[in-house]
C-alpha cells in the first residue's frame, strides 16, 4: 500500500472516531434520547472494507452503524442531526442512531435486529446475482449476530446460490466483561472458532487482525474480486478487543478524545487499566505509528486532525441548530406513494 | 371488456404472468402459491415461461422474507410464496419489524416493493398449526398493505395491483377458493386497493365478510331472503387500506351490522370493523353489532369439530335474526 493510500485510510478512520467522540459528548449534555452504540476501536475494519468497495455496492450495518455510515461518505451533519432526532437528519428524524440510512450511499436500510444485516445483504446479493452488474452486498455484523438462526439461514442461502455477499463479522468480544458484571456478554456460542460456521457451508473464510488496516484492506480487495467473479460468498472475521468504553452498557469516553500525539509519546499514554488499549489496540494510534514509521511527520497527522475537527465543529453546529420535525411528520411516510 | 371463466388459481396465475411479462424485476420465490391440490399445476405455466425467475428456497421463512426485503432494496420486485399462512409466524419479525418499517424509518427514502402470498384458514384436517388466519395480527402492524380476495376477478385485479405496489403487501388467499370459478376480465386488470365490493344489496342488515367468509355470508343472505330478510353483503377486499366509506354507507342504509370473520374472535378483523362502526356510526345503528368469528380455541383436526368452530351460514342467520328481534 502506498503511503498516500494509507494516509487516506487513516483519515477515514479518524473521521469515524471524531464523529463518535462528538456523539458521546452530545449525549453527555443530554442531546441524545435513548440508548446508542459506538464503533470506537473497530474503525479499521469499516474503513478498510468500505475503501475496497465500488459506488454501486450495497452495505447493511447494525445498531453499531455510525462508523460504517460515516466511512461510506455520509454527511456528518445529517448523521448527527439524525442521532439528535432533528428534521434535517438523514432519516428525517424517524430512525435515529440505530437506523442511520441513505439510499444514495447504498445503505438504504439499517436493521437493528441481530441477524438482520447478514440476511438483508444476502437478499440484496440475490438481486444483484439475478439482475447482473458488477456489484456486491456487504453485511457488517458482530459475533452476537451468529447466535441468531437468521444469520445461519442467510449463510446457507448465500452459499446455495453462490451470491456475491461479503459477510464481515466484527468479533469484538475479546475483553467483554459479561452481563453478570454489568456489561454486554461476549459470544455465547458453542463453537471455539466463529469461522467454523461459514466453513460448514463451504463458504470461503478468513480470520484477521481487526486493527491492522493494511491487512484488512488487502483481504477486502481480494474478497471483492472473488465475489465479482461469481465464486460465491466470502466470510471475513475481524478480531478486535472490545474498547474499554464499550464494556459497560453505556459508552464511556473516560479519557476524552484520543490525542494523536500518544502515537509517538509526544503526549503520554493514560495510566491505569486502559493503558494497554491505547498502547496496543487503538487502530487510530496504531495507524498513526505506521504512518510515522513510513516517514509521515506527526505534524501532518495533526493537521489532518485539525481539518476533521473543524468539519465536526461545523457539523455539530448545524445539527444543534436544526429544528425538530413538525408533529405531523409522525403520521407521514407509512407507505410509499402516500400523499404527504 | 371481455371476460373469461376461470378458476381463482388461474386468475392469480394470469396476473402473475401478465405482470412478469411487463416487468423483468419481478421474481418468484417459493412455489406453493397454488397449494398442493390440482391448482398447483398453475405453477407449471409460470415455470415454463419464466423458469430462470422462479426460485425454490430452503425452508427458512424468516430468511426468505429477509431475502425478499434485501432484494427489493436492491431494485427487485420479489413475489414470495410463504405457503401456509401459519408459516408467516416463523417470519414474523422479518415481516412486521423489518419489511413493514423500512419506508417509515428511512424517512420515506427507501421502500420494499414485495408481495408475500399465503394461504390461510381452516381447511379439511389442517389441525392447530396449519389453520391460522393471521390477517388481524398483520393489521396491528403499520406499514403492510393487506389483501384478501374473494372471487377470481378480484384475485386477478388485486394481485396485479399488489405486484405494482411499492409497498410490502400481504396477500392472503383461502385454499377453498383456489378451484372455484368465476368470470375474470381479460387483459391487464388492476383493482385499486381500499375499495370494497358490495356483493349483494339489501335493506335490513349489513353483513361484512372477507375471504372465504364472503361465500358463507352470501349463502346466509340467500337463506335470510327466504324469510323475507334482505341482507347486504360487503367485502372490503383490502384491510390496508380500508374502505371506511363503503362500510359506513352500507351501515347507514341498513342500520344493522354483523361482521363475519375466520379469525379467532379476540382482537379479530371483526373486532376492528365493529369498533370503527361503533365509534363513527353509532347513531345509524338500530341494534348492537354482532361478531360471528372463530371461538378463542385452536383449530381442531376432526371434521365435526372443525365445522363446530367455523362461522357457518346457520350461525350468521342466527345472528341476523337476533338483531332483527332487537329493533
Amino acid at each position: 500500500m502506498q503511503t498516500t493510500e494509507k494516509m487516506a485510510l487513516w483519515q477515514r478512520m479518524l473521521l469515524m472516531r471524531r464523529f463518535e467522540e462528538r456523539v458521546i459528548a452530545l449525549a453527555g449534555k443530554g442531546h441524545v434520547a435513548g440508548h446508542y452504540h459506538v464503533y470506537i476501536g473497530q474503525e479499521a475494519t469499516g474503513a478498510a472494507v468500505i475503501d475496497a468497495l465500488g459506488p454501486a455496492d450495497m452495505l447493511f450495518s447494525t445498531h453499531r452503524n455510525h462508523g460504517h455510515f460515516i466511512a461510506r461518505g455520509a454527511d456528518p451533519a445529517a448523521a448527527l442531526a439524525e442521532i439528535l432526532g432533528r428534521a434535517t437528519g438523514c432519516n428525517g428524524g424517524m430512525g435515529g442512531s440505530l437506523h442511520l440510512a441513505d439510499p444514495q450511499l447504498g445503505m438504504p436500510h439499517t436493521s437493528a435486529v441481530l441477524g438482520g444485516a447478514p440476511a438483508l445483504a444476502m437478499g440484496a446479493g440475490f438481486e444483484m446475482a439475478r439482475s447482473g452488474g458488477d456489484r456486491i452486498a456487504v453485511a457488517f455484523f458482530g459475533d452476537g449476530a451468529l447466535e441468531e438462526g437468521l444469520a445461519l439461514e442467510a449463510l446457507n442461502m448465500a452459499a446455495l446460490w453462490k451470491l456475491p455477499v461479503l459477510f464481515v463479522c466484527e468479533n469484538n468480544s475479546a475483553g467483554a466483561i459479561g452481563a453478570a458484571k454489568g456489561g454486554y456478554p461476549g459470544s455465547i456460542i458453542g463453537t471455539e472458532r466463529l469461522t467454523a460456521l461459514p466453513a460448514a457451508f463451504n463458504i470461503r473464510h478468513v480470520s484477521l487482525d481487526g486493527n491492522h488496516m493494511e491487512g484488512l484492506r488487502a483481504a477486502a480487495s481480494d474478497a471483492r474480486k472473488a465475489l465479482i467473479a461469481g465464486e460465491g460468498p466470502v466470510f471475513m472475521e475481524t478480531n478486535t478487543p472490545r474498547w474499554f468504553g464499550n464494556q459497560g452498557l453505556w459508552p464511556d469516553l473516560r479519557h476524552g478524545p484520543v490525542d494523536i500525539g500518544m502515537a509517538t509519546g509526544e503526549t503520554p499514554l493514560p495510566g491505569g487499566p486502559d493503558a494497554d488499549w491505547f498502547a496496543a489496540h487503538d487502530p487510530i494510534l496504531r495507524g498513526a505509528r505506521e504512518l510515522v514509521a513510513a516517514g509521515v511527520p506527526l505534524s501532518a497527522l495533526h493537521q489532518a486532525d485539525a481539518r476533521i475537527t473543524a468539519d465536526m465543529d461545523a457539523a455539530e453546529a448545524l445539527a444543534l441548530a436544526a429544528p425538530f420535525p413538525d408533529r405531523a411528520a409522525a403520521l407521514r411516510n407509512i407507505f410509499a406513494g402516500q400523499s404527504t | 371488456m371481455t371476460e373469461t371463466r376461470m378458476t381463482h388459481a388461474q386468475a392469480l396465475a394470469e396476473a402473475l404472468i401478465g405482470e412478469m411479462r411487463a416487468d423483468p424485476a419481478i421474481s418468484v420465490i417459493g412455489s406453493y402459491v397454488f397449494g398442493l391440490g390440482p391448482s398447483s399445476a398453475q405453477m407449471g405455466r409460470i415455470r415454463q415461461e419464466f423458469g430462470a425467475r422462479v426460485f425454490d428456497p430452503p425452508s427458512a421463512e424468516a430468511a426468505i422474507v429477509m431475502l425478499a426485503t434485501g432484494a427489493a432494496l436492491a431494485g427487485g420486485r420479489p413475489f414470495v410464496s410463504i405457503g401456509t399462512a401459519a408459516f408467516s409466524l416463523v417470519a414474523w419479525s422479518a415481516l412486521v419489524n423489518e419489511a413493514a418499517n423500512v419506508h417509515y424509518q428511512s424517512g420515506g427514502r427507501s421502500s420494499v416493493p414485495a408481495v408475500f402470498h399465503m394461504l390461510h384458514g381452516v381447511r379439511a384436517g389442517a389441525a392447530p398449526q396449519h389453520a391460522t388466519s393471521p390477517q388481524a395480527q398483520f393489521w396491528n402492524n403499520p406499514g403492510l398493505e393487506i389483501v384478501l380476495p374473494a372471487s377470481p376477478a378480484d384475485a386477478k385485479g388485486l394481485m396485479t395491483t399488489a405486484l405494482r405496489s411499492d409497498n410490502p403487501t400481504i396477500f392472503i388467499d383461502h385454499p377453498r377458493y383456489l378451484e372455484t370459478e368465476g368470470a375474470v376480465p381479460d387483459g391487464a386488470h388492476a383493482l385499486p386497493f381500499g375499495q370494497g365490493r358490495l356483493c349483494r344489496e339489501g335493506r335490513d342488515v349489513t353483513i361484512v365478510a372477507t375471504s372465504w367468509m364472503v361465500k358463507v355470508a352470501l349463502d346466509a343472505a340467500q337463506m335470510l331472503a327466504a324469510e323475507g330478510i334482505e341482507a347486504e353483503v360487503f367485502d372490503p377486499r383490502t384491510l390496508v387500506p380500508f374502505d371506511d366509506e363503503g362500510l359506513f354507507a352500507s351501515v347507514e342504509r341498513t342500520g344493522r351490522l354483523v361482521v363475519v370473520d375466520e379469525c379467532v374472535i379476540n382482537t379479530s378483523v371483526a373486532s376492528e370493523i365493529a369498533a370503527r362502526v361503533a365509534e363513527h356510526r353509532f347513531d345509524a345503528l338500530r341494534a348492537p353489532i354482532a361478531r360471528v368469528a372463530r371461538p378463542a380455541v385452536p383449530a381442531p383436526f376432526s371434521a365435526p369439530l372443525e365445522e363446530m368452530v367455523l362461522p357457518s351460514a346457520d350461525r350468521i342467520v342466527g345472528a341476523v335474526q337476533g338483531l332483527m328481534r332487537r329493533g
